[in-house]
């Protein structure tokens, strides 16, 4: 993974190295002045390998997960058009029923650290994104970066376009490239929520095959007591069987890997979901920007025609209480020319938002089908990988069990 | 007592069990071969026991002398053969095949075809084929048993089965019952006594079997063994029978530890299959949604097709194959343990008339009335049958599960295999376009650049 992003080699990346190094457990005082436990992960940043220079020590400082939230938080704010890359889950999910569903599991944790590496690298060597400074600062800064996140004013864009996203519009012309993309979005989505449901109950099913065979073990054992030519073949079989039934916590631990690999892409799916949603609401706004221009443009016209197609109260009014004066229809036409013009600014300005958007999100969505079709299929060859390798072990241990048995 | 040279033995053939001379008592005389004993080459050098006599007088006793001189020799087995893989015999083949359903208006019911080959003269012909149903072997079985209580019988297959929840006309059924009769009658006709019984001619010959004649020829030890009174009870059992019950016991208990392990393991790989097939068809849904991923996700979801198939493989052959032995040799323990106990009894019923005749002849001077001797000759023998069959049959058990696990190994090294084999030619399929790609990928971006 490491290699396709530096071939991808942003600017930063190619001063710096960064790693996510160590976790490690704090307990303290938190907002409600309650004390609790929680972890947190060193950040390594290292300059990159300059010729002949022998490798610096790193700065390091450390995060804790929440903090890694609210620097997405930001970049999903700052940079709608943006699919940006996904954190990893916050608890576990999806587990099968030997996995802890405690954050503090080290098993978990490890996992969340390789997770956390892997969206600062991500970030890193994002086009737009690796230019962010609040980015540099999550990254240097320890004490100082909360309150220049907080300065930037992000959060009330993030209320604003909080509250947008929840409302229900309906576009009149929608992009259909951008409903093509949401359709197959939620497609994604559901099919790797599905798979990774059932991945789970697989890997539930052969742990319990692989630990019942730990019982022939114990019999084969108990029964070589009683024999004599048969005993040491058996006893040694025994063996074997123990092997092969521990040999399943190393295989499903491995495989927790590609499940996370899945799960990243999961939780793409909402970066992306999010992006066509923020430019169905820009769309939503110009053509709404449009509408009211051309609405006001025929209250121009039938005010001085004196016609009235289109119901407005002064209209009416007037029709109740008589016309009203040529000035009072004279400042009438002006406000609304002046309305007209303000209206037509407006619509060009969120007709450039629009396309710039359009322009802007096209491109970056263009990367990441090409970077998601590249890492699922390495995924999917890691995880055939896998599956080899456990069949090795599989064949391994019952030839040897197999000779065993040869020998009763 | 050596055992170097092979002899002949006396054949029993027309004399009555009480003038034949007592095995033990005889130890150190060579018995010379009578004029009704042909020696038939084995497949060395050893002699196989032909009972030269017509059908109808077996002679078991002669057979316990031959095993009881090849008993007390310990060095037998020190160059590891199997010490009686070669008083096997070598001249008796016999076949169970070629299941038929036959439907009558009384009932339906299988037949088999059992075929035997042959050169002992008890035959007329020196090849049969008959059909015999599952009711015929029962009847074989029970015949035996009664006529040679002293040996051990091996199992058949399970009788009863339930009606709605096995189909006792299914493939599967029917070839498992079917290859549990053949072991069994392969079992009778290897055994150098049991393969000499008339029933066993007459199951393998007759046209019709006619199993209400009873043919009225229970050997002399049959009857005495059979009518033993049930008031005598058993002080002491000998310590190598003792062992041989104990062994009994643990070994059953195991064999069904076992037995209850490989169904957990079928039931568990059952459920697993149900949700491996779940999760390959979810590949292939996806697959339907891209475009790039389309072949590598279609051929993951070949894969898991692929290793649900091996899977499946496996478990039918455990159900077929590794139960129905296991089951097998439970039912063979079962009536072990039922010899050891009628071999209990003769025991006890010698002691007590022992015990009996002594206090008279301490009351009175009445000799030991030949009954005793009688009893004495029947336990000695009933040991001893017991004893060479018990050698025997650990023989058996060995090879028996020596395949038996072997095979179990086999499978699943080549279930392994095959899986390995399936997720190998994905590799090579993603990786070739991965490298088609990485080359196009690039210049893509440098392009932006």
């Amino acid at each position: 993974m490491a290699d396709s992003m530096v071939e991808r080699g942003t600017a930063l990346l190619r001063k710096l190295e960064i790693n996510v190094a160590e976790a490690e457990k704090r307990t303290g005082k938190n907002t409600v002045n309650m004390q609790e436990t929680y972890t947190v992960y060193l950040i390594e940043i290292r300059p990159a390998e300059t010729e002949g220079g022998t490798p610096a020590a790193p700065d390091t400082l450390w995060r804790r997960y929440s903090e890694f939230e609210l620097l997405r938080t930001y970049l999903l704010v700052t940079y709608p058009y943006i699919i940006i890359p996904p954190l990893p889950e916050k608890r576990a999910e999806f587990v099968w029923h030997k996995l802890s569903a405690d954050n503090l599991d080290p098993d978990f944790v490890e996992r969340r650290r390789v997770g956390l590496e892997n969206f600062l690298l991500r970030v890193a060597s994002h086009p737009v994104l690796s230019n962010d400074k609040i980015f540099f600062l999550f990254l240097t800064e320890e004490k100082g970066w909360r309150d220049a996140v907080l300065e930037t004013g992000f959060q009330d864009k993030a209320d604003s376009r909080l509250k947008s996203l929840s409302a229900m519009f309906r576009v009149k012309n929608p992009d259909k490239r951008f409903t093509a993309l949401k359709q197959y979005s939620d497609e994604l989505n559901s099919v790797i929520s599905q798979l990774l449901r059932i991945r789970a109950r697989v890997a539930d099913r052969l742990y319990g095959v692989y630990k019942v065979h730990g019982n022939y073990g114990r019999v084969f054992s108990e029964w070589s007591a009683i024999e004599k030519e048969m005993g040491d073949g058996l006893q040694s079989a025994g063996h074997h069987m123990d092997t092969y039934a521990a040999s399943i916590d190393d295989i499903l631990e491995e495989e927790e890997h590609f499940a996370d690999q899945l799960k990243e892409y999961l939780f793409y799916t909402d970066a992306v979901r999010s992006v066509c949603r923020k430019h169905e609401l820009i769309q939503y706004e110009l053509e709404m920007a449009a509408q009211d221009l051309a609405q006001k443009k025929q209250q121009k016209e039938e005010l001085a025609t004196g016609t009235m197609r289109i119901f407005s109260l002064k209209g009416m009014t007037s029709k109740l209480f008589g016309q009203e004066s040529p000035e009072q229809k004279e400042s009438r036409l002006a406000a609304l020319e002046q309305s007209i013009q303000e209206g037509e600014e407006t619509v060009k300005e969120k007709n450039t938002e629009c396309q710039e958007f359009v322009r802007a999100a096209w491109d970056d969505i263009e990367h990441f089908k090409e970077q998601k079709d590249k890492d699922l299929r390495e995924a999917l060859i890691s995880y055939a990988i896998m599956q080899i390798s456990m069949c090795k072990k599989g064949i391994q241990v019952w030839s040897n069990a197999k000779e065993c048995f040869s020998k009763m | 007592m050596s055992v170097s040279a092979p002899r002949g033995l006396a054949s029993s053939g027309q004399k009555p069990i009480t003038e034949i001379l007592h095995p033990l008592s005889a130890a150190e005389e060579p018995l010379s071969p009578g004029p009704d004993v042909t020696v038939s080459g084995g497949r060395d050098k050893e002699v196989g026991l032909t009972n030269g006599t017509p059908v109808e007088t077996p002679s078991p006793a002669s057979a316990s002398v031959l095993f009881n001189r090849l008993q007390l020799d310990d060095d037998l087995d020190s160059d590891g053969r199997d010490p009686y893989a070669d008083t096997e015999t070598h001249d008796l083949f016999v076949t169970v095949d070629d299941p038929k359903k036959h439907v009558s208006t009384m009932e339906t019911y299988i037949t088999y075809r059992v075929s035997t080959k042959t050169t002992r003269i008890e035959f007329d012909l020196p090849e049969y084929s008959v059909r015999r149903r599952y009711q015929d072997f029962d009847w074989l079985r029970t015949k035996l048993e009664d006529s040679q209580p002293t040996h051990l019988i091996p199992p058949l297959p399970e009788k009863f089965v339930m009606k709605g929840v096995v189909d006792r006309f299914s493939e599967e059924f029917v070839e498992t019952r079917m290859k549990a009769l053949d072991k069994f009658l392969k079992r009778v006709a290897d055994h150098p006594v049991l393969s000499f019984n008339p029933h066993l001619n007459a199951f393998l010959s007759a046209k019709d079997l006619n199993k209400r004649q009873g043919l009225a020829l229970l050997s002399k030890v049959g009857e005495s063994v059979k009518n033993v009174a049930g008031g005598y009870k058993l002080r002491v059992r000998p310590p190598e029978f003792c062992a041989m019950g104990e062994y009994l016991d643990t070994f059953n208990q195991k064999l069904g530890t076992i037995d209850r392990i490989a169904q957990r393991i079928l039931k568990e790989q059952s459920e697993y299959l149900t949700e491996l097939r779940e999760y390959g068809t979810v590949y292939a849904s996806w697959a339907g949604s891209e475009e790039e991923l389309q072949r590598p996700l279609e051929g993951v979801a070949g894969c898991v097709t692929t290793c649900c198939g091996a899977l499946e493989d496996m478990s039918e052959n455990m159900g077929q194959d590794f139960l129905p032995v296991l089951r097998e040799y439970i039912l063979y323990i079962e009536s072990m343990k039922n010899v050891l106990r009628k071999r209990d009894q003769s025991q006890a019923e010698y002691e007590g008339r022992l015990e009996a005749a002594v206090l008279r002849k301490q009351e009175d001077r009445t000799p030991i009335p030949a009954e005793v001797e009688k009893c004495q000759d029947k336990m000695e023998c009933f040991n001893a049958d017991l004893k060479a069959d018990w050698e025997r049959w650990q023989s058996n058990k060995r090879q028996d599960f020596k395949q038996l696990l072997t095979g179990m190994a086999d499978k699943n090294v080549t279930h392994y295999e095959k899986c390995q084999a399936a997720w190998e030619s994905l590799i090579t399929l993603l990786q070739d376009k991965q490298t088609e790609d990485k080359t196009s990928c690039k210049s893509l971006w440098e392009m932006r650049q």
